[in-house]
């Protein structure tokens, strides 16, 4: 009997092991084939070329520098709001309807596809606000999918701060806001950090809301305002593997697309978890 | 003066905070706003192809034609009026295509200045005859009888099954399709996912040790980061190819591939949401079982799982709702066929991937357009529900404890 449980204990546990390693085998697999093909077409000229031959050749350069003004576009946009939104949220707020229903929406926020915001963009910035396909338009909606993200990680961060440090401060006669600025922000400052690194993540691979909103199919020149319109890494990732005039030919294209949008994901990921250990040592949180 | 100026700066740095707070209920109002301004003007609009007018003989009892009814007709599926309601009669189709097949062009004139009076005729003399042409060619005061044409509503958006908005004559607007293939390609998803995804999730939480489980926690997170249009293109050179020659079809786009690479994307939601749940297992419940003498295995399918059985339902869930609104990785790997969804080895169409592939080249403001903005808001009605679902069941839970 004792033996027949304890197999099935073996038995079970084993397969749950088995699974875990499937798990972290897709993984490999995918980071895998993106890397190893990948690699072989990564150069210099690569990622500071213009695309050329119907992208079959040349570089990606202006779908990285149109990624990038997208990411600083959004977080302008996002980052304020949502750490003054996240403030709000966790210092100010009374529990209660309010704060519940304010909490409901944020979590709707976040909970709403993608493509939709596409949607919601296009109507609003593009047409209502005639700012047409631009990255003006292409940020804010980044910016507002972002929202949500920032928002939580903010309280998150303000929630981890002891509450001895806010009343050490209030008993030195410092008003809330004071505590706020002078005591609070500065010992979560690093966890907000590293939650804005790995938002900025999402947003850098995100397709469907740029889509109707800034993505140029084919642009080989720089932006030289906000209401130019932008090539952008994972949209030409899109277009490359699926509708491009030579889909075969320019596949080692999208190979190394592919790579180097990885590779920004997985450099901010380990930033993010680098800042995590480095100021987890330095600032005790409670 | 001065504690006036700061007290009044702080009020106004709480006012900015305030306002902030408020931002992401005007988001969604704003995206509510907006939706269902442009997806509602879908319904109550005519679904024929820009000003076209349709007309009959003023002897033909037919009075009101369906848009699909419209479409069997020009595809040659209804060839007698007495299948939709009329006298036994064969019907004649005069477009502004076919017109020379029944009026020579001196009959027309040059600058078609003849063709109201010659159409008008020409329809009154065909008992059989159903004409479609642009209404500024329709004569004032014509003889011949103009039939309407359903406009579009909810239920037919809803349950009809031909979705074809840039249709000539009439647009088809049916969503079942997308709909249920939407539902197929998500629900499968994560009945592939939930296995493997729970699965990991107690190994993590129970079995395996710290090490390990700080090893694996980043790499889930990892895979959460990947953006789907990378997934898609793995799917397309590896999982499409993969279920090509397995099951020996003509294309491997298809459900089924679209259901995995959606599964591999719900693997960390899944991992994480039910990881939680089970690590909130009560200590003492845990011990006491295993004090009974229960073996680790038996205290966990027994007192853990059940005691978070509703987390990781909120996980199964949370993970559909994500697989419903993802757009890119669907779009490149499930053929996007617009058809009634019978089989996993068949392409399927989902909403999002819909809006995505056919909202650049709808004109604004169109019907196609208003179509597009009408899935958009289906897509964020399922989306909420699923979500409200989510909260119910999480809130419970907190109740519980």
């Amino acid at each position: 009997m004792i033996m027949d449980k304890l197999l099935k204990e073996k038995i079970a546990f084993w397969i749950f092991r088995l699974l875990s390693i499937f798990v972290i085998g897709i993984l490999v697999w995918i980071l895998g084939f993106i890397f190893i093909r990948g690699f072989q077409v990564l150069s210099w000229d690569f990622i500071t070329k213009m695309p050329e031959d119907g992208m079959t050749k040349g570089g990606i350069y202006p779908a990285i520098i149109g990624t990038f003004t997208l990411i600083l576009g959004s977080m302008i946009f996002a980052f304020p709001i949502g750490v003054m939104a996240g403030i709000y949220m966790n210092e100010y707020v009374k529990e209660g309807r309010w704060k519940r229903f304010i909490k409901l929406m944020t979590n709707n926020l976040a909970g709403i596809p993608s493509i939709v915001f596409g949607l919601f963009g296009m109507a609003l910035f593009v047409n209502k606000l005639k700012f047409g396909d631009s990255i003006l338009a292409g940020s804010l909606t980044l910016g507002l999918l972002a929202l949500p993200v920032v928002i939580r990680i903010t309280e998150e961060a303000l929630k981890a701060v002891d509450d001895t440090f806010r009343h050490a401060s209030y008993a030195l006669g410092a008003t809330k806001l004071q505590t706020i600025r002078r005591v609070v922000l500065p010992i979560s400052l690093p966890n907000i950090i590293t939650g804005l690194i790995l938002s900025i993540g999402r947003v850098s691979g995100e397709t469907a809301p740029i889509l109707f909103t800034v993505a140029a199919y084919f642009l080989p020149r720089l932006p030289t305002s906000i209401f130019d319109q932008v090539m952008a890494l994972p949209y030409h990732l899109y277009v490359i593997a699926t509708s491009g005039t030579q889909v075969e030919q320019s596949r080692p294209m999208a190979y190394g697309t592919a790579l180097v949008l990885v590779l920004i994901v997985l450099i901010l990921n380990l930033l993010a978890n680098a800042l995590r250990k480095y100021f987890g040592n330095k600032v005790k949180m409670n | 003066m001065k504690p006036f100026l700061k007290r009044f700066s702080e009020q106004f740095v709480v006012g900015l905070l305030a306002l902030s707070g408020t931002v992401t209920t005007l988001t969604v109002m704003l995206i509510i706003i907006f939706l269902f301004s442009e997806g509602l003007g879908v319904f109550n609009t005519s679904p024929l192809e820009s000003h076209n007018t349709l007309v009959i003989n003023k002897g033909n009892p037919v009075q009101q034609l369906k848009p699909e009814q419209l479409k069997e007709i020009f595809d040659g599926n209804i060839t007698n009026w007495k299948e939709i309601g009329g006298g036994n009669d064969s019907i004649i189709l005069l477009t502004i295509n076919s017109l020379t097949d029944f009026l020579s062009e001196e009959e027309i004139g040059m600058n078609f200045e003849f063709l109201p009076q010659k159409l008008d005729s020409l329809v009154e003399s065909n008992s059989g005859m159903l004409a479609v042409f642009p209404e500024k060619y329709l004569l004032a005061n014509h003889l011949s009888k103009e039939v309407h044409v359903d406009k579009n509503n909810l239920p037919d958006f809803i349950l009809g099954k031909q979705w074809f908005p840039t249709a000539e004559p009439a647009v088809q607007l049916g969503t079942l399709p997308l709909i249920l293939g939407t539902l197929m390609v998500s629900v499968v998803a994560i009945l592939i996912a939930l296995p493997v995804g729970l699965a990991t999730a107690i190994y993590m939480a129970e079995v395996a040790n710290p090490k390990v489980r700080n090893v694996m926690k980043p790499v889930i997170e990892l895979l959460s980061g990947i953006p789907s249009v990378v997934y898609g293109f793995f799917g397309l050179i590896t999982i499409v190819p993969l279920i090509h020659d397995l099951f020996n079809l003509p294309v491997g786009e298809t459900a089924l591939a679209g259901s995995i690479v959606l599964g591999i994307m719900a693997l960390p939601t899944i991992i994480t949401v039910s990881e939680d749940a089970i690590r909130n297992t009560p200590r003492a419940m845990k011990e006491a079982s295993l004090a009974l003498g229960a073996t680790k295995w038996q205290t966990i399918s027994r007192v853990v799982l059940p005691y978070s059985i509703s987390g990781i339902t909120a996980a199964a869930i949370l993970g559909i709702g994500r697989a419903i609104g993802e757009t890119m990785a669907v779009l490149m790997v499930t053929g996007n066929a617009a058809v009634m969804p019978h089989s996993l080895l068949q392409p399927v169409r989902t909403i999002p991937a819909t809006i995505a592939a056919e909202l650049g080249e709808a004109p604004q403001g169109g019907v196609h357009y208003k179509a597009l903005f009408a899935l958009g808001c289906l897509l964020f009605i399922m989306t909420l529900l699923i979500n409200l679902w989510v909260e119910y069941i999480s809130n419970k839970r907190k109740m519980l404890r």
